[in-house]
């Protein structure tokens, strides 16, 4: 009998899994063909599934920026919405209310611009810890809002439209007549339980156009992979190690030689920089920007959206963003009721999974500290290691 | 002198911590700072590494004025910390605890580097058991030597120990001590702040006393546990 258990664990580890690298290219087509295939029950009935995704992608991309800021750094910013704001705007203002340079040009301008704001944010600010930080940040984003309805050059409280989209491929004529794409994808339609091709509708290959949101979302698919890339990256470098030193024991962080103010700053930048860049994508897809676009409400569902995943884990961040947009949008029948059952499942989230969806490796060990400590407070020795184990048998 | 400290004084906004304080640490030596709580000793350390601002005085450390350098400055021309209670990263295991004490160093995947790494771990034979544990799981002495360890990483020329005994059972504490020693053998300057006077002064080729911010006295660890007073008020009477 006890042999069988035993060897239960070890047949378990000889099932052969298939490569990562296969797991990952089937997750990645999958992702890439979600608009087109209409899944029953997943699909949002009542608005179009793709502009869902898209803006789904875009809190991703906000989320793992924020995610930086507030998992890696430990750096609580309630005013993030001020750089998504300056990535939007500063494409506004050079593509249509003063200039007009083509999408591709502007967009990294915007994010250097929203990186830059980033800087001058932080500089000054992050010498304060904590709830001052929140503070400080929290007022910034309501400044980016209030400059830009107080602004005309900004366009004002009716903000700026007629921002072009992205650049088609193969371009379209200057006159404004549509090309013909490079081809054409047909959707997937079901008939109750089964799919099949519907040639009525299809998705235009890189035609970047009013109605059909796929070519966005595969657009912001493709910035939300890169992020991605560069995320994980960062966080096995030297950088992500100071990070992480600096968000456990800021001062300790700073005797073994990090020099932790740097180190926030930098990732107060990048931060900033990867929320210009959602800004930017949001405008030219949205082609109209105005100061409501940017309320304080969103910094906080950003918030939300990584505390919601788990701060500090990067597919945390990314299911919680996906969760804030795709519950009021798939919930949307219900109507007004829907903002309330999203407050409530937030609150049943907060209640019972107050670590995030998915946590952060560290928060799951600091959990195991905490037990630890207790168990060490309720009368066991104190030098644990030296307790004997007695058989039990 | 490896260490001078000129006149040094610092304040927590307006309550002056410690006051024109003077001392030296000679290349090669154990140097201890004695006192009760609150006497600032941990103040001076703290000032010593940068984490504090002086609000006089100069720190000078082998020749150069490091008064207004950021801490990371220092760790990299060869102070290192071992900090008060559980100044460990308890999040990450001890080997990565290990890898941040070397964070200065750009030898991280040399032999050397490996060679220091061992060489904490023979000081620290309990780490070697531990090496994958996360660190805020273990008992307050195995923490200690992790903040010792991990100190040593940054291959410093001047050790600052801020309490190495406190909360540690009287056994523990012989053993820290004895490794304190081995250290200094090796070739690093030991700063000691120690609550524990009776082992520190055993230990310390120089020893200052501080009493409310001040020094109130300066010795050879020998001549000051010899000194009734200091018998009288840190060692517990005659020992």
């Amino acid at each position: 009998m006890s042999a069988a258990s035993s060897t239960r664990p070890k047949a378990k580890g000889k099932v052969p899994k298939p490569p990562k690298a296969v797991i990952i290219a089937i997750a990645v087509v999958f992702f890439y063909a979600l608009p087109l295939l209409h899944l029953p029950i997943i699909s949002t009935p009542d608005s179009d599934f793709a502009g869902v995704l898209f803006t789904m992608a875009i809190y991703v991309i906000v989320a793992l920026g924020l995610n930086v800021v507030v998992g890696y750094a430990g750096l609580l910013d309630l005013g993030y919405v001020g750089f998504y704001a300056v990535g939007a705007y500063t494409v506004a203002m050079l593509t249509s209310a003063h200039g007009s340079l083509p999408f591709l040009v502007v967009l990294p301008i915007a994010v250097v611009v929203a990186m830059i704001s980033g800087v001058i944010l932080g500089a000054p600010t992050l010498r304060v810890r904590g709830d001052y930080l929140a503070i400080v940040t929290l007022g910034f984003g309501e400044i980016i809002r209030l400059a830009a309805t107080n602004s005309d050059w900004l366009g004002g409280a009716r903000g700026v439209s007629k921002i072009p989209a992205p650049p088609s491929i193969p371009p379209n004529k200057a006159d404004g007549t549509v090309t013909d794409p490079l081809f054409e994808i047909p959707h997937i339609k079901w008939d109750g339980i089964i799919p099949s091709i519907d040639d009525e509708t299809k998705t235009r290959f890189l035609k970047f156009g009013v109605l059909d949101a796929a070519p966005y979302y595969w657009m912001a698919l493709t910035v939300v992979l890169v992020v991605l890339i560069a995320d994980v990256l960062i966080k096995n470098s030297r950088v992500g190690r100071a990070w992480e030193a600096t968000r456990e024991d800021e001062d300790a962080a700073e005797i073994m030689g990090v020099p932790t103010f740097r180190y926030k700053l930098l990732a107060f930048a990048m931060g900033a920089f990867v929320g210009g860049l959602a800004g930017a994508l949001f405008a030219t897809r949205q082609s109209f920007v105005n100061p409501q676009s940017f309320a304080l409400l969103l910094s906080i569902l950003f918030v939300a959206a990584v505390v919601v995943g788990g701060q500090g884990n990067r597919w945390g961040v990314i299911i919680g963003a996906s969760l804030v947009v795709y519950l009021p949008e798939r919930f949307r029948e219900f109507a007004d009721f829907r903002v309330l059952f999203f407050g409530l499942a937030l609150m049943l989230l907060a209640i019972f999974r107050p670590e995030g969806i998915l946590p952060a490796g560290r928060t799951r060990r600091a959990k195991a500290v905490e037990e630890e400590l207790i168990a060490v407070e309720e009368g066991s020795d104190t030098d644990g290691a030296e307790a004997e184990v007695k058989p039990s048998a | 002198m490896l260490l001078e400290v000129e006149d040094l004084s610092v304040n927590y906004g307006p309550i002056e911590a410690i006051r024109n304080i003077n001392f030296t640490v000679e290349e090669g030596s154990v140097a201890t700072l004695i006192g009760a709580n609150g006497a600032g000793k941990s103040t001076t350390l703290k000032t010593i590494s940068g984490l504090l601002k002086t609000r006089t005085g100069r720190v000078v450390f082998d020749g150069k004025d490091i008064t207004n350098m950021a801490p990371y400055v220092r760790v990299k021309l060869g102070i290192s910390q071992s900090p008060e209670g559980r100044g460990i990263f308890p999040g990450m295991t001890v080997r990565e605890n290990l890898d941040m004490g070397a964070y200065v160093r750009t030898d991280r995947k040399t032999p050397a580097y490996q060679e220091d790494v061992d060489r904490a771990l023979t000081l620290f034979p309990r780490l070697e058991e531990r090496i994958d544990q996360i660190a805020g799981t273990m008992s307050g002495g195995e923490q200690q030597m992790l903040a010792i360890g991990r100190a040593l990483m940054a291959r410093p020329r001047l050790i600052l120990l801020d309490e190495p005994s406190m909360g540690l059972a009287p056994k523990l504490i012989q053993q820290i001590f004895s490794i304190i020693t081995e250290i200094n053998n090796q070739g690093t300057t030991v700063l000691l702040v120690e609550q524990n006077a009776a082992q520190a002064l055993k230990r310390a080729d120089t020893a200052h006393v501080l009493s409310t911010g001040e020094i109130t006295q300066s010795g050879t660890g020998a001549e000051l546990a010899g000194d009734a007073s200091i018998q009288e008020a840190y060692l517990g009477g005659a020992v």
